[in-house]
């Protein structure tokens, strides 16, 4: 148990470096590292995990969390988690920490101004493809729509909306 | 006759000060958040966290930008578009880059493990049911209905990432050509971010005095 715990965590540590722009990267890497390779987990549990990690709140990172669960029980969630997010954790503080001594710095303001509207781009792109993949119904679509319009023109807390999409789900509506 | 007695005219010192929208004095808006406390990123990141059905992203963007206002949007999109190019789960990079840039070290931890603490708990007990029980019926015609309305919050969080971009009309095509790598090519954030950053901090710089 102990040793499939630091397995999996070196090779979390390793895959860690190559997830840029979000772990969605390596998902496959690890799929056929815990499903082919080591044969921790069936198919069916690995997309099992995976639908979990989706529906409870918080990163979609926590796929890893339950693999180690999975795998190595409490150990393997820690070792697992922690092995994912180290490096990336030392990273971003040190990358974070020079971005704090140039504070009114003018090439800061500059690397402001111009990175902030490649966000902009990025998040409205893959949100218009993730919602062409995810509203294959008109209700679906409906459902997107509203969730728009309610949290930019209403008070609504969002997690209302989320709660009553969810509700309109479980009685099969969508 | 009135007489105001001593500050009676200031109005109150307003949080918005955090957000960095008075760009002549980025010093005192900083000073101006070291209220912000280890508790308070903690708590701040367990409840985007704990709401992030669908992805924590927006709810990070939410408790940061819109209700604390400890960044503007400008702040927040150049720090997501930095936190895209770091290895690693992007919301963990985010809070890491947050927390640190209010207290250090504590801070990053603080912010951490308020975004992952939770979460984590709650997916294992998720995963221990489900083991237990074996189907995930509910689960699955639940995502039916939160999956479109997690994709609703997303489109209106990069609308609001947008919406600075009215005061900066130059930089629009920036934003498009990034979506368009998104959309019509399908290259990988990385290129596409490389790809335009020099063109992109080009035009910013001819526009920041």
């Amino acid at each position: 148990m102990t040793a499939n715990a630091f397995d999996l965590g070196w090779r979390l540590t390793l895959l860690s470096l190559i997830a840029i722009s979000g772990v969605d990267t390596i998902v496959p890497d690890i799929y056929r590292f815990v499903v082919e390779n080591r044969g921790w987990l069936s198919e069916r549990q690995f997309t099992d995990l995976y639908a979990i990690a989706r529906v409870a709140p918080g990163p979609n990172s926590l796929l890893v969390t339950l693999i180690g669960w999975q795998v190595a029980g409490f150990l393997g969630a820690v070792v697992a988690t922690l092995a994912l997010c180290g490096l990336p954790f030392i990273l971003t503080f040190y990358v974070s920490r020079m971005w704090r001594r140039f504070e009114g710095a003018r090439w800061r303001k500059v690397v402001q101004e111009g990175l902030a509207p490649i966000a902009s781009g990025l998040v409205l792109g893959s949100g218009y493809i993730l919602t062409s993949a995810a509203d294959r119904t008109w209700t679906a679509a409906a459902i997107t729509a509203g969730s728009m319009l309610v949290v930019l023109f209403s008070r609504v807390h969002p997690l209302l909306v989320l709660a009553l999409a969810g509700i309109a789900g479980v009685i099969g509506l969508v | 006759m009135r007489r105001p007695g001593p500050g009676a005219a200031d109005p109150p010192p307003s949080r918005s000060a955090c957000a960095g929208f008075d760009r002549r004095q980025p010093t005192e808006a900083t000073e101006a958040c070291a209220a912000v406390t280890p508790g308070g990123l903690f708590l701040a990141f367990l409840v985007a966290g704990l709401s992030g059905f669908g992805g924590a992203l927006v709810w990070i963007h939410r408790a940061v930008v819109l209700k604390r206002r400890w960044m503007s949007e400008v702040e927040f999109a150049s720090a997501l578009s930095l936190c895209q190019l770091l290895p690693g789960p992007i919301v963990v990079n985010l809070a890491v880059h947050v927390g640190a840039r209010y207290h250090g070290f504590t801070g990053a931890c603080a912010a951490f493990l308020g975004l992952l603490l939770a979460p984590c708990a709650v997916a294992v007990m998720l995963a221990a049911a489900y083991s237990r029980y074996g189907h995930l019926a509910v689960t699955q015609s639940m995502l039916a209905g939160t999956v479109p309305a997690a994709m609703g919050l997303l489109l209106t969080m990069g609308i609001r990432l947008a919406a600075p971009l009215r005061r900066s009309g130059e930089m629009v095509p920036v934003a498009i050509a990034a979506f368009v790598g998104v959309v019509v090519f399908r290259l990988p954030v990385v290129v596409i971010v490389l790809t335009i950053a020099p063109l992109s901090l080009l035009l910013a710089r001819l526009r920041v005095p």
